[in-house]
């Protein structure tokens, strides 16, 4: 894992100082809350529905158990016993004192962590592939290269007041496990018929009110000129991106009305201009951040596991993940237990998360977006013993990827912003199909639930998407059907007409009756939407 | 009627004017009529509360009932946890929200 070095440090510790400062006086008067709104966002201090909340960046989704256990000890000390991990592989606290937000920095830094650039118009944290440096399938372990972009996007003096927040993804696998096409800027990284590694870059994608796939614009990068495209990517955003109307501000609708050939084009004259000034960090820079991140000392071990106990070989199945070792195996921990809160671990887990990737992962943890927890590098071995123990905290619910697996954003019940709830329509809905056993029946189905058109919940990727619509002030519902964020990255078609929150459930129940009804050999739901299209659907719904 | 709500400024804690000063609990909340904006005005400068707003609410069975859901979630606090609301031990409070 990547380890800061002093400038790292002494950024982090002069922002917590200087944090501090500024809440001290805006709680004795001297700043007013439009001048303090924008320091605290900077830090990650959002006002909600019932008190502060915290947004703590997750670099790439990596920590390890000192910070999980020090995460635990701030939801334990300055909030209420739990944390909400978030689609953007973060964690957010519910219910921060203003007058403990100085101390909460304090405590994150001493764990190199913080909250920078987790709220404001500037390069959000970088996300990435929860399964980097364990994937069977990937071609490099994608990290050093968001950890180079994450330090040439941290403090960036030219980007920190962009025309609106900017979101990049880095992959390194054919796989897309992190939305990649839905980032402001998509890295792939990839080889060329010439056997280099270099980037494939994907810009203008995003969600929100006009979700858009980013385009492809340039499918190599050489690695020395990484962060010199990415800048001319910026830059181009940053001089025409517009600042008058923030629901025209992202880099998508930038891309869209320029179209991708002619914001390409720009980006070339910039990248062209800015590789006579030299910016980018030598080589040798990136070398020493893959020092960071080489493998473990895995050793050779059983590649099988006992399969006599039924509910263990089923966990197996579904939350375990091929590693590029084959003694060993990616676990997922799920933070969905039937009739839970997506996202949300109790201080007491995350503790218990901490110790077993310290017993059985080589102390390492990742966030997945999809708000569950990752143990990238386990045993084969162990593999009993962890879920035993998984299980008997509530972490070893098996539905990675099922019905049960949803994600849903804070909703009404947390978030100033919403429309409607959407955390009790994910219980109720993981609820029911746990009871009438069908999740078994489904295989791989995502369904992911917004409470409002800013789509936290990415509702716009789901195989079934739920976006809470305000409807005369009562909560509704609207239907999608078809999204992706995998490889095959696809936006979601609304069925028609919205339901309540009783009949968006039996709605979810409906579709997934047409989809077993039409269902061929081993097709997902997905699958099964792209070839019969939404008419059936539609006409069980409606008709 | 016309309450006033928003936050305490120090611990984030939603509040509602009560005719004197700022309380946790929503029965408080008074009737401001044609008075929210100096109210929020004095309040906000003197730091006894932040970003307060007024909303429209009903008194029912004796209750200022925000007309809002959201306001009403505000009052009581998340639905999907009980527990953390201002009346843990009340298994109907949910109904008040819906
Ligand atoms: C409760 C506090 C939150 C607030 C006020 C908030 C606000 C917003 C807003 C305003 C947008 C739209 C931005 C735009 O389209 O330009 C947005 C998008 C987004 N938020 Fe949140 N959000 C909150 C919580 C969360 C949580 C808990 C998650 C993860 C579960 C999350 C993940 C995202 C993602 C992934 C997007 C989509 C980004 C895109 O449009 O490309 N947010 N949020
Ligand atoms: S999608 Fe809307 S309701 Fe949900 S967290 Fe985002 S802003 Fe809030």
């Amino acid at each position: 894992m990547y380890q800061y070095d002093q400038y790292d440090q002494a950024m982090v510790d002069a922002r917590v100082a200087e944090f501090r400062d500024q809440a001290q006086r805006r709680l004795e008067g001297k700043l007013s809350e439009d001048q303090f709104k924008p320091l605290r966002l900077m830090n990650g201090l959002y006002l909600q529905l019932h008190a502060y909340m915290l947004r703590v960046a997750i670099p790439y989704g990596t920590l390890n158990s000192t910070q999980m256990h020090a995460l635990a000890d701030i939801a334990d000390k300055y909030d209420r016993g739990y944390g909400h991990f978030t689609t953007r592989q973060n964690i957010q606290y519910n219910w921060i004192k203003l007058e403990d937000a100085g101390d909460i920095l304090a405590d994150l830094a001493k764990v190199e962590m913080h909250a920078i650039q987790t709220s404001g118009n500037c390069i959000r944290n970088i996300s990435s592939d929860h399964f980097a440096g364990a994937a069977q399938d990937e071609l490099v372990d994608p990290r050093p290269y968001a950890e180079l972009l994450r330090q040439w996007s941290s403090f960036h003096p030219e980007f920190m007041y962009l025309p609106r927040k900017f979101k990049i993804a880095v992959i390194a696998s054919g796989t897309d496990r992190a939305a990649m096409k839905l980032h402001d800027i998509g890295i792939q990284i990839v080889k060329n018929d010439a056997g280099e590694i270099g980037a494939s870059f994907f810009v203008g994608g995003g969600m929100g009110r006009t979700p858009m796939i980013a385009p492809n614009i340039r499918d190599f990068v050489p690695l020395d000129q990484l962060i010199t495209y990415a800048e001319a990517c910026l830059r181009v955003y940053n001089r025409y991106g517009r600042r008058d109307n923030k629901y025209k501000a992202r880099i998508k609708i930038l891309v869209h009305e320029l179209g991708a050939e002619e914001y390409t084009r720009q980006v070339e004259e910039e990248f062209a201009h800015l590789l006579e000034q030299g910016i980018e960090p030598p080589l040798a820079e990136l070398e020493r951040i893959k020092t960071y991140f080489t493998d473990p000392a895995f050793e050779d071990g059983p590649k099988t596991v006992d399969r006599s106990d039924p509910d263990f070989a089923l966990w197996v199945d579904r939350n375990t993940h091929r590693h590029k070792h084959d003694s060993y195996v990616s676990a997922v921990i799920s933070l969905k237990p039937v009739g839970g809160i997506p996202g949300d671990a109790t201080a007491e887990q995350m503790h218990l998360m901490a110790d077993l990737a310290k017993e059985y992962s080589f102390d390492e943890m990742r966030v997945m977006h999809t708000q569950n927890v990752v143990l990238p590098h386990v045993k084969i071995a162990d593999l009993h013993a962890l879920w035993a123990k998984l299980d008997a905290a509530d972490l070893g619910t098996p539905n990675l990827d099922q019905i049960g697996d949803i994600i849903a954003c804070p909703g009404l019940d947390y978030c100033s912003l919403a429309n409607a709830r959407s955390i009790p329509l994910a219980q109720k809905i993981s609820e029911r199909f746990a009871a009438n056993g069908k999740q078994d029946k489904l295989g791989e189905l995502k369904l992911k639930i917004s409470g409002c058109i800013n789509a936290c919940g990415h509702h716009h990727a789901g195989h079934i998407g739920i976006l809470g619509v305000d409807k005369k002030g009562v909560e509704n519902y609207q239907l999608s059907l078809g999204g992706s964020e995998a490889e095959d990255t696809a936006l979601g078609k609304i069925t028609g007409r919205g339901f309540d929150e009783a009949g968006v459930i039996d709605a979810v129940d409906t579709v997934t009756d047409v989809y077993l009804q039409h269902k061929q050999g081993e097709e997902r739901f997905l699958d099964t939407y792209n070839r019969i299209g939404m008419a059936p659907f539609k006409e069980a719904l409606y008709d | 009627m016309k309450i006033l709500t928003g936050n305490d400024l120090k611990s984030g804690a939603v509040v509602w004017w009560d005719g004197s000063d700022w309380s946790l609990h929503i029965e408080d909340a008074v009737d401001v009529g044609d008075n929210a904006e100096s109210i929020m005005a004095r309040e906000e400068s003197a730091r006894r509360v932040n970003v307060p707003y007024a909303l429209a609410a009903t008194l029912t069975d004796g209750v200022p009932r925000p007309d809002h859901i959201k306001d009403r979630i505000r009052a009581l606090g998340p639905t999907v946890r009980p527990d953390l609301t201002l009346k843990p031990a009340d298994p109907e409070v949910g109904n008040w929200v819906i």
